[in-house]
């Protein structure tokens, strides 16, 4: 007989309870009913501030947020929980639904704390939490431009969240204010040195920084708005935004008599149990012990105790992590431990370097023998290795770990760390649980340790730890292609092009041995074809191809191919249509449309495939490389031509692009997708690099992937013209195919990249390298030396000759391939698996 | 390749018919489908055409190269390797394919019965 677990609020960390009691209940003992108050499942508030690059609430989605499919598991939205009578141990909702429970838990948040000046009611005045309050921002913004003069607005609020909120405004073009009383940006989490550093990168991004000042009152002003402040200064603006901090949301158990803590919040023990055994109070509405905990990690941290308790085990509150690492506005700020030296004795070890603009604090024990805490603005990257030193011994001087060159990662490795540090602050995951996963549960890769542990599923910082660690656990992460070639795919690719080998032979004479097998001749092709090195069925080449390169062609389970000429952005005549289905009728093949706005031919033998791309070439078409590791399609939707939606001609930038890069080889596929405003309808966030119109040119989205591990692209540089894009294009596409391994999409490249998109950004976007004049010319090189691959074949008698069934009956086709009729067409007879021999 | 005093042999091909590193199918007059490889070394191996792991009839378009020294060819639909000189999968090893004698007299490839 299973009992009734009611949650009350459906947010980030209520979504994990739910889950967390879902993996571990499998003999269902509780149902559970979520009762939520806004409309939409729980998102990813911590990624609000995303919101504003694509206005697309699906790319906050969490994952099986909405239990589909679960039977334990009911979820009732938009109609929040109003009371809570213990006595009859049930609920009560706004629109007066009576819920019993067994079992209650309060995850209903916090609410943004407004100050009470006068004036912030009125209109134009916002809040910065949910989904609704950015449309609302936006709406806004959007009237403000057709005001008089350039839209204004202002923030209240220094820390983290008015941070993000300048951002968000920013992003939606805005120079905004930021006004905080403390004396700097982010008190609680930076000190008076990192601050002003703060302050420094943020102004320099069009931010007005007004720190040590109050907001007095905020008047209507001719359909605007006066932010009068304490120090006397006066904003115009066409909006405001409080972000002055959250106030737990504890009114439930107040009016039902729960302990409340002394600054609010619903009082809980360390198991998360308020003063009634039967209800629990998890995340930012709870008082863990007094202490109200405004971040996500502790209020997950809070959820697993939750689950584990309902579900009758030991677990109690493990202390909450309050380290912050985030980039604002592309400024990299950390903070861990105890950052404001406040133990006792402690002493602060700093080093500033206000020309590179980068400030480093280490808080450590009176005796410099253990790490306390530390601040980082401007460069964060030793946070990953710092952070979870705190409370050990430090395994050198204090200065060796934050000195510029030759400090830092030199000094102290993940050796250093203790077993019990914290490498996935998200998950929870320690240093020991990733070392066990890979000696005892034989994780051997990134991947698996992120499938096993958890590790690095969450906000990913910690991932270039995990293969420190597996280093460090003696897994050779070898980068060799195989064993032929001791060099990675990026190592044999810079070679040929500095070496300007041309054959695969000189190759592996000069830099590898044996004669090379299935791996490393393919990724060679490729490599020499990406270089251009003439056809890729021109002399040795042609033993080098994989099964589908070989014949230009996919080969399907039969061993007969697939034909796909290509059809550029998806734009075809009916010409070319019906010749499309001529040769279709004439060789009787299979037809379908495919996923890349084209169509396919099935069913043709090794012997056909020169004939029909006899046709095919006469008609204009040329290959599609769809059997090849390169461009296969640039998707569109109509776009401008017809749409009444459209913001940009998607379909003429298909067409560009694709004319563009086709026949580009490279490690793996690549696609590619043109929308032409945001609502996505060609799906361009799925592809390898996707174009989304706007109003005033295009966003760049890159590194995206369907297939079994699906990726949405990231934003990588928005509103640039088409020459902008292409330019940027080209550098993406060549650094990709120089850099990546044998068989890598672009979405794990970017994923694996040390900085990540960050670091992508800065070598393409910035040209941090250098190269970018050099990744152009590669591909202007590209696209002068294209030529149609059918063509080529066609027009030399040696390479036709190879499309014969037999050497020594050409023009006999296999007898082993035998069709039947589906559906009014041709498909394969399921060959027999042949009697295999024993040995 | 040792002939057996029984053993026939088929002309198929010229060897250059055969570029090095590569393979052809011929058919043979019983309807069986032979996989002829020629090394880099100008060796050349004979094995039934058939990838027993899909049913197809396309071992002959698979990748040559060599595991360890070993010739090997690579079924190009599942890429299962098969040593060139045995038969033996090195995936699988309960897994073998048929090879056939294969010799060459005055230029011209001659296949044997298995």
């Amino acid at each position: 007989m299973s009992r009734t677990l009611v949650v009350v609020g459906h947010g980030m960390v209520a979504h994990r309870l739910v889950e967390a009691v879902r993996s571990d209940d499998v003999d269902g003992t509780w149902r559970i009913v979520v009762i939520g108050e806004e409309a939409r499942p729980a998102y990813d508030r911590v990624a609000l501030t995303s919101y504003v690059d694509t206005w697309d609430p699906e790319d906050l989605a969490l994952p099986g947020s909405t239990y589909a499919g679960d039977g334990n598991v009911e979820l009732r939205l938009g109609d929040p929980v109003v009371a809570v009578d213990r006595e009859a141990k049930r609920v009560t909702t706004a629109s007066g639904r009576v819920q019993p429970y067994d079992a209650l838990v309060l995850a209903t948040g916090s609410r943004p704390f407004v100050p009470p000046v006068p004036g912030h009611d009125l209109p134009g005045c916002f809040v910065y939490r949910t989904i609704e309050d950015l449309d609302d921002i936006r709406d806004a913004v959007e009237r403000a431009r057709h005001g008089r003069g350039r839209p204004a607005a202002a923030v209240v609020g220094g820390g983290l969240l008015g941070l993000e909120a300048a951002k968000a405004l920013r992003d939606m073009g805005l120079s905004p204010h930021v006004v905080e009383m403390a004396p700097r940006l982010m008190p609680l989490q930076v000190d008076e040195g990192g601050g002003s550093l703060l302050r420094r990168l943020i102004t320099d991004l069009d931010v007005t920084v007004h720190t040590g000042t109050s907001t007095d009152a905020i008047e209507a002003d001719r359909g605007r708005l006066v932010a009068k402040l304490g120090n006397g200064t006066e904003l115009d603006i066409d909006l405001l935004v409080f972000s002055a901090g959250v106030r737990p949301r504890d009114d439930l158990a107040r009016d039902c008599g729960l302990d409340v803590g002394e600054r609010g919040g619903v009082l809980v023990d360390a198991t998360c149990r308020t003063s009634d055994p039967d209800v629990f109070a998890i995340g930012e509405c709870a008082a863990l012990e007094g202490r109200v905990y405004g971040l996500v990690a502790p209020g997950y941290s809070m959820a697993e105790v939750a689950a584990a308790t309902l579900l009758g085990k030991e677990a109690s509150f493990p202390g909450a992590d309050t380290s912050t690492k985030l980039k604002l506005m592309g400024v990299d700020v950390a903070s861990f431990g105890d950052a404001h030296a406040v133990t006792e004795g402690a002493l602060e070890v700093v080093f500033n370097d206000a020309v590179s603009g980068s400030y480093k604090k280490l808080v450590v024990s009176d005796d410099a023998g253990t790490l306390l805490g530390g601040v980082l603005v401007g460069d964060a990257s030793e946070y990953n290795l710092l952070r979870p030193l705190v409370g050990n011994t430090l395994p050198t001087e204090p200065a060796a770990l934050i000195a510029p060159a030759g400090g830092g990662d030199a000094a102290v490795g993940v050796d250093a760390l203790p077993d019990e540090a914290q490498i996935c602050s998200c998950n929870a995951v320690t240093k020991g649980a990733i070392v066990h996963a890979v000696t005892e549960e034989g994780c051997d890769s990134v991947p698996k340790i992120k499938a096993c542990t958890r590790a690095g599923t969450s906000c990913g910082s910690c991932v270039p730890m995990l293969g420190k660690l597996l280093n460090a656990c003696g897994v050779e992460q070898s980068k060799a292609v195989c064993e032929h070639f001791p060099q990675s795919r990026a190592e044999l690719f810079e070679i040929i092009r500095a070496t300007r080998v041309t054959t695969f032979s000189e190759l592996i004479t000069k830099h590898g041995k044996g004669k090379g097998c299935a791996i490393c001749k393919p990724a060679v092709a490729s490599i020499l074809a990406t270089l251009g090195n003439g056809h890729i069925l021109g002399g040795e080449q042609a033993t080098l191809q994989d099964t589908n390169d070989k014949f230009l062609a996919n080969m399907q389970r039969n061993g007969t191919y697939s034909v796909v000429p290509r059809i550029p952005g998806g734009e075809i005549t009916p010409d070319k249509l019906i010749v499309i289905g001529e040769v279709a009728k004439e060789f009787g093949l299979y037809t379908k449309i495919t996923g890349g706005q084209r169509i396919d031919l099935f069913g043709a033998t090794v012997d056909q495939l020169p004939l029909i791309w006899r046709k095919l070439v006469d008609a204009g078409f040329e290959s599609g490389h769809a059997y090849g590791k390169a461009l296969r399609t640039v998707k569109s939707c109509v776009g401008t031509t017809w749409c009444r939606y459209g913001q940009q001609d998607s379909v003429g930038l298909a067409v560009e692009l694709e004319l563009r890069y086709r026949g580009l080889r490279s490690p793996h596929k690549l696609k590619s997708a043109v929308s032409g405003c945001a609502r996505e309808c060609a799906e361009a966030r799925s592809k390898d690099f996707g174009i989304i119109a706007t109003e005033q040119g295009w966003n760049l989205y890159v590194g995206g992937n369907g297939g079994a591990i699906p990726r949405h692209a990231d934003l990588l540089v928005s509103d640039v013209d088409t020459e902008t894009l292409i330019k940027i294009i080209d550098r993406f596409l060549m650094f990709y195919v120089r850099t990546a391994d044998r068989l890598q999409r672009t979405a794990p490249w970017v994923e694996e990249m040390e900085g990540g998109l960050d670091h992508l950004r800065a070598v393409i976007v910035d040209d941090s390298l250098g190269i970018c004049a050099e990744l152009e010319e590669a591909m202007a090189e590209h696209v002068a030396g294209y030529r149609d691959e059918w063509k080529g074949v066609l027009e030399d008698p040696e390479k036709l000759a190879r499309f014969t069934s037999f050497v020594n009956a050409p023009g006999t086709p296999d007898p082993t391939i035998s069709f039947r009729t589906e559906r009014e067409q041709k498909v394969p007879v399921m060959l027999g698996v042949p009697e295999v021999v024993s040995r | 390749m040792t002939a057996m005093a029984e053993q026939t042999w088929v002309a198929v091909c010229r060897t250059d018919a055969v570029p090095r590193a590569y393979g052809v199918a011929a058919l043979l007059e019983n309807g069986e489908q032979v996989a002829i490889f020629r090394t880099e070394d100008d060796e050349f191996y004979g094995l039934s055409n058939l990838d027993p792991f899909s049913g197809a009839a396309v071992l002959s378009r698979g990748i040559i190269g060599d595991t360890g020294g070993v010739p090997v060819v690579a079924s190009p639909i599942y890429k299962q390797q098969f040593e060139l000189r045995t038969g033996r999968c090195l995936d699988d090893d309960t897994v073998c394919v048929a090879t056939y004698p294969v010799r060459v007299i005055d230029g011209v490839v001659h296949v044997g019965s298995p």
